[in-house]
C-alpha cells in the first residue's frame, strides 16, 4: 500500500514561506511527478514527505497513519537523490545490502535480496565494485537497488537524472518506467524538466513558489491548462501566449496557441511573419519567427519544411486548440 | 579548458621547482652534512662533502640519553594528538553536521588564539604550571601541547566533516539507520582518512614544538626539542655535535612524513579541490 494524504502542509524557514498550505492525495501505486521552476518548493515538499525536513504545519497520512511527526526511517519510504548518495566506502552489494542489514534481516535473506535487486537493475557483475569505479547511469541503478530492496510502501525521486546526460537520461527515464510497471508501487518523482513529467507521470503536480497550480493527468494538464503559469510551463516547444488585438479578438486578454498548432503556409494566412531561425532537427522542423501585431512566435513544423533566415511566411492557428485566459491569468 | 603547454616552458618550471626545493629542504640537508663532520671540519668552512666520521653521534649519545629524550617525545606528542583528537571530534563534528548562527564566530575566535604571542602567557602558565606541579611533567607537556593544537585540529575536521555530503547522511537515515548507525557505519568509515591526515599533523606540529617543551621541562619530561637545545650553550658552540643532535632529533619524524606523505598532503589541501 501507499496512499499519501497532505493535508494543509505547509513550511517556513523563519519568516520566509516555502510553502503554504498545501493539500494534496496521492493513490496507491500512483506515478506522480512534482514540478516546477528551480526555486518552487517541489524538493522541500518531498522532503516533508520523507520526514527529512519537519512541517511547519497540517498532517502526512500514509496508508492512514499519521507519519507527520515520525523519523523518516519508520515512514517505510525509499528515496533515490540527485547525487545518488552512495556509500563510498561500500561495494555496490554492501551499498544495496545497507538498509536490509539496519533492519536486522539474516545474512542468508538479505544475500538473496541484492542479488534479485541486482538481476533486475544489470548490476550483478557490479556488485563488489565501489561506487567510484562505475558510470553516473550504473550509480544511478545502485541506489534504485538500494530502494528497491526495502519493498517501501512508496518511492520518492529526486530529480534522479539530472546529473546524467542526455542520453542516458532518455534510458533512464525508460528504466524507471518499467520498474514502476514492475513493481506498481506509488512514485513520487521531483523534476524541473516537463518532458519527464510528460512522458513518465500518471499525475503531475505543477508547482508555483510553493503553490500547487494545477493536478491533472499529462495529457489534462496539455489540452487544458487552467492558468497561464501551466499553459507557458508544460509543453515543449513553450506555448505561444499573445496580448492585445489577436487575443482580444476571441474576447481574452491574453490568447495561447501551442507551436503544432499553427498551420504554415508560403502563399496565404491569418499572420504574416518573418523566420528568424529556423531549427531543422530531422523528424521536426522548429521556426522562431516575428509577425507584426502579434509578436514572437514560435512553429512546429515537419521535417521537409524549406524555409530558412529571412523567408516569409504566412501562419493561421487552429481555432479549436486556442486557449484564453483572462486578466487574472485563468483559463476562460 | 586545459591550455596546451610547450616542452620548454615544462623544463623551465621543473627546473625552478627543484631549485625551490631544494632551497627548502638546504637546511636541513646542511644540518645532516655536518653531523658527520669532525668539529675541526665543520668550522672549516662550506663544504659540502663531509670525512663520513660518527665521532659526533658517539658523543652525542654518551653525553646525554637520546632514548629517554625520543620517548618523551613520542608519549607528549602521540598523548596530546590522542587528548586533542578526543576533544576536536565531537568539536569539530556538531559545528559541520549542525551549525548554528555562531559557529563561524567560534572558529574564528579559536583560531585567533594561534595568532596570540606565546610569550605573552609565559609568566602566568609557569606559575601555574609550577603551583600546580606540572612542571617538568609528560602530563603537563601533553597538555600544553594539545592545547596549542586544539584549534588546529578542530579546523582541519571541520573542514573535512564539511566535505562529507549531507545527502549521504539523509540517505542512511531514510535507510534505517539509528545515529548510532549512521556515526559507526557511514560517517566514521568515511571521515577516517581525514582523521589519519589531522593526527600525522598534528604529531609532527607537537614534535616540534619547541617554545614552550623547552621552557616547561628540564630533565625527566624533556624531549628531543630540549635535546638539541642542551648542546647549544654550555662548552661553546660544537656545530657537529649539534648537527648530530639535530639529525637524531628530526630523524624519526622525517620518516615517518617520508611514508605518510600522501597522507599528508591530502590533510593539508583538503577541500581546496572538489
Amino acid at each position: 500500500m501507499g496512499n499519501i494524504t497532505l493535508k494543509q502542509v505547509s513550511k517556513s524557514f523563519g519568516a520566509t514561506v516555502i510553502i503554504p498550505k498545501i493539500d494534496l492525495v496521492i493513490e496507491d501505486g500512483e506515478f506522480v511527478v512534482f514540478v516546477g521552476p528551480s526555486g518552487c518548493g517541489k524538493s522541500t515538499l518531498l522532503r516533508l514527505i520523507a520526514g527529512l525536513e519537519d512541517t511547519s504545519g497540517g498532517t502526512i497520512n500514509i496508508d492512514g497513519r499519521d507519519v507527520t511527526g515520525e523519523a523518516p526511517a519508520k515512514r517505510k519510504l525509499a528515496m533515490v537523490f540527485q547525487s545518488y548518495a552512495l556509500y563510498p566506502h561500500m561495494t555496490v552489494a554492501k551499498n544495496i545490502a545497507f538498509p536490509l542489514k539496519m533492519a536486522g534481516e539474516s545474512q542468508a535473506s538479505i544475500d538473496k535480496k541484492v542479488q534479485d535487486a541486482a538481476r533486475v537493475l544489470n548490476l550483478t557483475n557490479y556488485l563488489e565494485r565501489r561506487p567510484g569505479q562505475l558510470s553516473g547511469g550504473q550509480r544511478q541503478r545502485v541506489a534504485i537497488g538500494r530502494a528497491i530492496v526495502r519493498q517501501p510502501s512508496a518511492f520518492l525521486f529526486d530529480e534522479p537524472l539530472s546529473n546524467l546526460d542526455a542520453a542516458l537520461r532518455g534510458t533512464m527515464r525508460l528504466e524507471i518506467s518499467e520498474l514502476h510497471h514492475q513493481l506498481k508501487t506509488t512514485m513520487i518523482y521531483v523534476t524541473h524538466d516537463q518532458v519527464e513529467a510528460m512522458t513518465m507521470a500518471d499525475k503531475i503536480v505543477v508547482l508555483n513558489a510553493g503553490n500547487i497550480e494545477q493536478v491533472g493527468s499529462p495529457m489534462e494538464l496539455y489540452k487544458t491548462p487552467k492558468n497561464l503559469f501551466v499553459a507557458g510551463f508544460i509543453g515543449s516547444p513553450k506555448m505561444n501566449l499573445i496580448t492585445g488585438a489577436p487575443a482580444a479578438k476571441v474576447g481574452a486578454t491574453t490568447v495561447g496557441v501551442r507551436p503544432e498548432h499553427l498551420a504554415i503556409s508560403k502563399t496565404s494566412g491569418d499572420w504574416k511573419a518573418t523566420v528568424g531561425v529556423a531549427e531543422h532537427l530531422g523528424s521536426d522542423t522548429f521556426l522562431h519567427v516575428h509577425s507584426d501585431g502579434v509578436g514572437p512566435l514560435t512553429v512546429r513544423g515537419d521535417g521537409e519544411i524549406s524555409v530558412k533566415h529571412g523567408d516569409t511566411i504566412f501562419l493561421t492557428p487552429d481555432p479549436s486548440k486556442l486557449h484564453r485566459f483572462g486578466a487574472d491569468g485563468r483559463a476562460i | 579548458m586545459a591550455r596546451a603547454v610547450s616542452t620548454q616552458t615544462k623544463v623551465g618550471w621543473t627546473i625552478a621547482a627543484w631549485v625551490i626545493a631544494l632551497l627548502i629542504f638546504f637546511p636541513i640537508l646542511y644540518t645532516i652534512i655536518t653531523s658527520f663532520k669532525s668539529e675541526t671540519e665543520a668550522i672549516a668552512g662550506f663544504k659540502l662533502i663531509p670525512s663520513g666520521t660518527l665521532e659526533s653521534y658517539a658523543e652525542v649519545q654518551s653525553q646525554s640519553n637520546y632514548f629517554k629524550f625520543f620517548m618523551n617525545s613520542v608519549v607528549i606528542s602521540v598523548g596530546s594528538t590522542i587528548l586533542a583528537l578526543l576533544i576536536a571530534i565531537p568539536a569539530a563534528w556538531s559545528m559541520a553536521f549542525s551549525p548554528t548562527k555562531r559557529t563561524k564566530d567560534i572558529l574564528m575566535w579559536m583560531l585567533s588564539t594561534k595568532m596570540m604571542p606565546a610569550v605573552a602567557v609565559l609568566v602566568p602558565m609557569y606559575l601555574i604550571f609550577r603551583d600546580w606541579g606540572l612542571l617538568d611533567s609528560r602530563i603537563g607537556l601533553t597538555v600544553m601541547l594539545m592545547l596549542i593544537n586544539l584549534p588546529i585540529v578542530v579546523w582541519m575536521l571541520y573542514t573535512y566533516f564539511r566535505e562529507i555530503p549531507g545527502e549521504i547522511l539523509e540517505a542512511s537515515r531514510m535507510d534505517g539507520a539509528t545515529l548510532w548507525g549512521e556515526i559507526v557505519y557511514v560517517l566514521t568509515p568515511m571521515a577516517i582518512p581525514g582523521i589519519a591526515s589531522t593526527m600525522l599533523l598534528n604529531i609532527i606540529l607537537a614534535w616540534n614544538e619547541a617554545f614552550w617543551t623547552i621552557r616547561l621541562s628540564t630533565t625527566n619530561a624533556a624531549p628531543l626539542t630540549a635535546f638539541i637545545a642542551s648542546f647549544s650553550s654550555p662548552q661553546g658552540l660544537f656545530w657537529a655535535k649539534l648537527s648530530a643532535a639535530s639529525t637524531l632529533a628530526i630523524a624519526p619524524i622525517l620518516i615517518m612524513g617520508w611514508f605518510s606523505q600522501k597522507q599528508l598532503v591530502r590533510g593539508l589541501t583538503f577541500g581546496a579541490v572538489k
